[in-house]
């Protein structure tokens, strides 16, 4: 069977009830999906299937011959980050990591869909996504800035060979 | 990882029909098969290795899929996601929304939800009480061929058979109550469906008891007046006693909920 991920097609090999999350992270190596639960109750395997958010956990392979996925390191690069990635590296969205994935899709999808600045329709449109370090209210403003158009350019934030990082923390003493 | 590697059978057989008909002659009398149509429950059981299917039918390809309008009854073909149902008329919009999350909505359909089987830890299946309080009819395939039975009939006989759709005449007014859940994973702990149909009659049912949904004829008897409709409900359920909820618990909240759902349908026009 065919799967494109990415943009790139592959020939899958993984046995037929593999869930989707098995076969992009140990069939093709893509580990941004994460195996929390494994069941459908966390939110971190969350991946694109035709634009739409979907568990990888709960899908099975056999059933997305032809599929068009999208995951995390199909939405921007480190030069060119996505609005929503923008948006979560600004807000200081992300704590440990393990969620951001799934969260940072979700949220793509949402703004895509046209959803508003509204944290109640935030909060609806993520209710699925656990996260471990309970950083909800950075998520959800990340999110709602993104929406309230606050954040429009995508920034290039990864130092080239021979910069230094450019390391900023608010309130930190100069 | 850990847990979760996915132990084949050899000889495993995957069956993707690419229509009702190629769907009921995959399934036959259903004897050996694992319907999976979702995904949402039984692929995690596959996963952690508590199933282990020899013959997979997958419905994904199958049609079955879309919510029909004829005057004024409503078709759902059984692999319509829960999330299309959520703007359907009371009770059956509200209690499709209150299942799980945005994602396991559109993943999740309307015939698995009706044929959920109680999990381990907390009862399943919202979806039934409102299709029970709406006196819907359930359309399967199986040995003997394709039936036709109530949700009572339906859920007391549901092995063997494949869901094709499910209808209802659209009720003069509906409520739904539910416990709140403490997480959009969580199952309520108690769900409870009125409507009124055409002809005046009030239905009553509640799922996350013990076992399937169940209808309330105690309370339905006393419906014009919902506080001992209320009182009289606790008579027809066996309570469910589980991490969700104590038997306790539910006993008491019972009550309370067949009285505003009572209440919310006299104030409905």
């Amino acid at each position: 069977m065919k799967l494109t991920v990415n943009g790139v097609e592959h020939e899958i090999d993984s046995p037929p009830l593999a869930p989707l999350l098995h076969v992009l992270r140990e069939e093709l190596g893509i580990t941004s999906p994460k195996a929390g639960c494994q069941q459908g109750g966390c939110g971190s395997c969350t991946v694109l299937v035709s634009g739409e958010p979907r568990r990888a956990c709960l899908l099975p392979a056999a059933a997305l011959d032809g599929a068009e996925i999208t995951t995390l390191e199909g939405l921007g690069s480190p030069e060119e980050l996505s609005p929503i990635q923008t948006a979560f590296h600004e807000r200081y969205a992300a704590q440990c990591g393990f969620c951001t994935s799934g969260m940072v899709l979700a949220a793509h999808a949402y703004l895509e869909g046209g959803g508003s600045s509204e944290r109640e329709s935030i909060q609806d449109a993520l209710a699925g996504h656990v996260c471990r370090c309970t950083g909800y209210v950075k998520i959800i403003d990340a999110v709602s800035a993104a929406a309230g158009g606050e954040i429009t350019s995508s920034q290039r934030w990864l130092p080239q060979p021979g910069e230094e990082a450019p390391v900023e923390v608010p309130g930190a003493p100069a | 990882m850990a847990g979760a590697t996915v132990a084949l059978e050899e000889g495993l057989d995957v069956l993707l029909p690419d229509s009702e008909a190629e769907a009921i002659s995959a399934f036959g009398d259903g004897a050996g098969v694992t319907i999976l149509a979702g995904g949402t429950i039984v692929l995690p059981e596959i996963t952690y290795g508590y199933l282990k299917p020899k013959r997979v039918l997958m419905l994904g390809r199958a049609g079955l899929t879309g919510i029909a309008h004829a005057g004024s009854r409503t078709t759902i073909g059984a692999m319509t996601p829960i999330q299309d149902l959520v703007e359907l008329a009371t009770p059956l919009g509200p209690c499709a929304a209150n299942v799980a999350d945005r994602e396991i909505r559109a993943q999740g359909t309307a015939g698995g939800n009706l044929c959920a089987p109680q999990g381990r830890d907390a009862p399943r299946g919202d979806l039934q009480a409102a299709f029970l309080a709406l006196d819907a009819q359930v359309r399967s395939a199986g040995a003997g061929g394709e039936r036709t039975d109530s949700v009572e009939a339906f859920l007391a006989d549901k092995d063997g058979r494949l869901v094709l759709d499910i209808s209802y005449e659209e009720p003069a007014a509906g409520a739904f109550a539910r416990l709140d859940r403490p997480h959009t994973h969580d199952y309520s702990a108690l769900t409870v469906c009125v409507a009124r149909a055409g002809d005046a009659t009030v239905r009553v049912a509640v799922a996350g008891v013990a076992g399937p949904a169940v209808r309330l004829p105690s309370a339905e008897a006393k419906a014009d007046d919902a506080g001992a409709a209320g009182e009289a409900a606790v008579a027809d359920v066996t309570f469910a006693d589980d991490a969700l909820a104590s038997a306790w618990y539910r006993e008491r909240t019972l009550p309370v909920l067949v009285r505003r759902a009572l209440s919310e349908l006299q104030e409905a026009t």
